[in-house]
């Protein structure tokens, strides 16, 4: 083999699938960079106001419900013993598996004038002004909150689980109280946990299309749907997708900074210890207040989407859904494996180069998980534009072609890549990370190398971790609402189109069927998180 | 002298299975005293019921002539005025060592609370380190913050569970002097729990052994050393070997190796079958002697050997020998039995 092939091929490998990110993201920052002082003038006077404080009052509010929640759920299930407890610590995870925007049209429906609930009250009330519209920001931090607690829960139960009890008992030996316990020395030391959960919740509140769609409350991802798709002006587009991205970062560096010098290294070295028991009424009051959260945050929401689909079930099973559901399918699994493919090679040659420099290429190339949909949307539709543009002029095609890649699955799944490499990668490193270094020794010493290597050595102890990415990447694109409505190719109406289109037109019961669909494809890895995270 | 605290026939069970039973003990004011057992003996177990962690199942403990727990009830650990030490140190990680060690002083002024920081940092010889964090800082360091910690509220009595287990034996030897130094000095009554009988002796004026929930013996190391109350303590402290013996007459009892004539255990009437405890410096290696043994096995420990030797009955005996002895394996060599003291136990049927 040449020096060439060996040095210049894994670079070249890894900068094309960094510029999967760079490009789109460039595309859009540096749009900020030359701002048309005619869009900005419009922006500032009409847009940016609002949504800022619309933002403002969706991240503030989320975040105070999912920290409210999440940590006192997991402080309830990591640390006291009560009846059901087993279930609820799985079973409080199952929010995880329902879409925000599936949660939100489900509780629209149920809480709204017309919905089940206020049709009930309704003769046993003179009026109903009293009861609030669920169509306000109140209800979208509601519905934001049950939809995305489970990651405050999950990341905080995990810390409690290994160092709650331990840090009371260490607080009642110098003299604190239980309760004085809890928020003296168990929230502060799981603080980084539960901080990180609070920012993965901002970063999907950020990104969210769906459920904010639903709920008519303009934030960036909506400004930016709509300046594109109803004003037609793709460069307001890009203007609010680069302060979105600006937003994202600034979340992303404070972040950082909170962490500072404290390194936490580990919430406790000590096995998980058993849990306090909570004899007689006070056992019953946290199976209900477990209990209540659960019926709110999942089983609700659930029935009430079974109960619209039965309504016009046999209307509503029909070619169309299969059509929706087989493009859903096929482009998930295309997806999927694309994407898990590229983290695969890429993988390999940080390993194999195992140079910083590599090691950075890496971390850009996985980035895109931080930038929502919306903007990857807009990033990789111009420049895919812009070569199209590019090869109609080289082959003398004015006139008779409008198009050459715009539009096709192909520049969606260059968006996919983007948004989850991350999902692929993460899970096919932490396998690698398994192979030790005299895996490749012995390897090479019985005579194997290069793809060899990777075949024989390699993929057989990387299929576990292969697996989890591709499912992992299959789900999530199959939920996937804003890169696949804006960039799709004509026709191409997956499950989540479907659901966007209905609940635009407030046809809930007409949603539910696809939703449903999503949801179950989205329990999937619920489960499976559940059981191997499950600390006994 | 009155008793600091006093264990009154504890127990304590997991479920059906009891982990502790009928555990009685008192310890005086600025004694330590140390719970010594294999894993899984109930000895931790014994010690957060002190701490108020476990309830109790039986008996009764009383503090400082308070009863703190009971079966019926209970005071809080939090109000028990009693430190710990944890295995892990769960030293807090988001506070540097000042904010660790005066965690616990919250009820203290400012200016009062720094000055028993530094005061107490100061005794365990880490005043330099107030600013840092518990990462920063080795494992023997840690576990000094960790005692600074339990040692700042001025705690009633002081437990300390393994508490050198997670170091190396260097440091585990020097640390367990440097801590009995430390405790002596502020006069701080304590107790610790270790599976190594080396930690006990070098730390503990008063040796507590346990096996499957029960306490064994409770007696100062000396004694625990020289007068086993149990075959099982003879067996699990120090080393030596049982050999079958006969009571002769009131004062003398007949062994393969010779005679031992002194004293005889009351217990014991001519004619008893015995096992005598054998410790490897009971055994004496004498080129004169007519007894002689096969060397079976040997170890080298730069000042002496310890050899195993096997006797014409088969029967097996430690010996400790000078090392300007070295005899190969197989050798007989000539031992002579040199007992100052006897103990024995009444043969148990094979």
């Amino acid at each position: 083999m040449s020096r060439l092939h060996t040095l210049v091929i894994p670079w070249l490998l890894a900068c094309l699938i960094a510029l999967c990110t760079i490009v789109p993201l460039g595309v859009v920052m540096l749009s900020a960079l030359t701002p048309d002082p005619a869009i900005w003038s419009h922006l500032i006077e009409f847009t940016l106001p609002e949504l800022f404080k619309n933002t403002a009052i969706m991240l503030l509010g989320v975040g105070a419900g999912v920290l409210l929640l999440g940590v006192s759920l997991a402080w309830l299930v990591a640390v006291y013993d009560f009846p059901g407890r087993r279930i609820f610590n799985w079973a409080l995870m199952l929010p995880l598996a329902m879409p925000a925007y599936v949660m939100a049209f489900a509780q629209v429906g149920l809480l709204e004038f017309t919905g089940p609930v206020q049709t009930w009250l309704r003769p046993h009330f003179d009026t109903m002004r009293w009861f609030p519209e669920i169509r306000s920001s109140w209800g979208l931090v509601l519905v934001m909150s049950l939809a995305f607690y489970p990651y405050v829960y999950l990341l905080s139960r995990n810390a409690f689980a290994t160092m709650g009890r331990r840090a009371l008992e260490v607080g009642q030996s110098l003299g604190l109280s239980r309760s004085q316990g809890f928020w003296r020395i168990a929230l502060p030391m799981a603080r980084p946990w539960i901080a990180g959960g609070l920012i993965l919740v901002v970063m999907e509140s950020l990104a969210d299309f769906g459920t904010v769609a639903v709920f008519n409350y303009d934030t960036f991802t909506s400004a930016i749907y709509k300046a594109w798709f109803a004003l037609f002006s793709l460069d307001t587009a890009k203007q609010i997708a680069s302060l979105l991205v600006m937003l994202v970062f600034v979340v992303l560096v404070l972040e950082q900074r909170s962490r500072g010098r404290r390194a936490y290294a580990q919430a406790g070295r000590a096995a998980p210890q058993p849990r306090l028991p909570l004899p007689g009424w006070r056992g019953w009051v946290a199976t209900l207040a477990a209990g209540s959260a659960l019926l709110l945050a999942f089983v609700i929401p659930m029935l009430q989407l079974v109960y619209w689909a039965s309504l016009d079930f046999a209307n509503q099973f029909s070619s169309d859904f299969l059509g929706y559901a087989w493009r859903s399918v096929s482009l998930s699994l295309i997806a999927a494996v694309l994407v898990t493919a590229i983290a695969l090679v890429l993988a390999y040659l940080v390993r194999r180069q195992g140079s910083q420099a590599m090691r950075n290429l890496a971390r850009v190339a996985t980035m895109g998980y931080a930038i929502p949909g919306t903007v990857l949307a807009v990033g990789v539709f111009v420049p895919v534009a812009w070569l199209d543009n590019q090869i109609i002029a080289a082959m003398g095609w004015q006139g008779e072609v409008t198009a050459v890649l715009k539009g096709t699955l192909l520049a969606m799944l260059l968006a996919f890549v983007a948004r989850f490499l991350a999902v692929a990668y993460s899970s096919v490193d932490t396998a690698m990370n398994r192979i030790t270094r005299s895996h490749d020794e012995a390897a090479r010493n019985l005579g194997y190398s290069g793809w060899a290597l990777l075949r024989r050595v390699y993929l057989p102890l990387l299929s576990g971790g292969l697996f989890t990415g591709v499912l992992m990447v299959f789900v999530d694109v199959m939920k996937e609402m804003p890169i696949t409505l804006m960039t799709r190719p004509f026709g191409w109406d997956t499950l989540s189109v479907r659901v966007y289109n209905m609940t635009a037109e407030g046809m809930w019961d007409q949603a539910a069927l696809p939703a449903i669909a999503i949801v179950l494809v989205g329990l999937i890895p619920t489960i499976l998180l559940s059981r191997q995270r499950d600390v006994a | 002298m009155s008793a600091l605290l006093e264990l009154q026939s504890v127990s304590q069970r997991y479920g059906d299975k009891a982990v502790v039973n009928d555990m009685s003990f008192t310890l005086q004011q600025g004694e330590i005293a140390c719970l010594l057992g294999s894993s899984g003996c109930g000895k931790t177990t014994v010690l957060r019921c002190i701490a108020g962690f476990e309830p109790l199942a039986g008996g009764e403990i009383q503090l400082a002539g308070r009863r703190i727990a009971s079966v019926a009830s209970s005071v809080p650990a939090h109000l028990r005025q009693i430190g710990m030490v944890f295995q892990d140190y769960a030293l807090f990680p988001h506070l540097n060592v000042q904010e660790n060690v005066g965690f616990g002083l919250g009820k203290l002024g400012r200016s009062e609370r720094e000055a028993r920081v530094m005061a107490v940092l100061d005794v365990v010889g880490l005043a330099a380190y107030a600013q840092a964090f518990p990462h920063e800082l080795s494992g023997g360091q840690q576990q000094r913050v960790a005692l600074a910690r339990a040692l700042a509220p001025k705690p009633q009595l002081l437990l300390l569970d393994e508490p050198f287990s997670n170091l190396d034996v260097d440091l585990r030897e020097r640390l367990s002097r440097e801590v009995r130094e430390i405790l002596k000095s502020q006069g701080t009554t304590a107790i610790l729990v270790t599976h190594d009988q080396h930690e006990a002796f070098a730390m503990a004026d008063k040796v507590g052994v346990m096996h499957q929930g029960r306490l064994q013996q409770w007696a100062p190391p000396y004694e625990l050393y020289h007068e086993p109350a149990s075959r099982y303590v003879a067996d699990f402290i120090g080393q030596g070997a049982f050999v079958p013996g006969k009571v002769t007459g009131p004062r003398c009892v007949t062994l393969e190796l010779g005679e031992y004539c002194s004293a005889v255990p009351r217990q014991f009437a001519d004619g008893d079958e015995v096992d005598v405890l054998l410790r490897p410096d009971d055994v004496v290696h004498d080129d004169a002697s007519p007894v002689t043994a096969k060397v079976l096995g040997k170890v080298f420990r730069g000042s002496e050997f310890l050899y195993t030797l096997q006797l014409d009955s088969g029967q097996q005996v430690l010996a400790q020998v000078p090392s300007h002895h070295n005899h190969a394996i197989g050798e007989p060599i000539g031992i002579r039995l040199e007992l100052d003291h006897l103990i024995a136990f009444r043969r148990q049927p094979a």
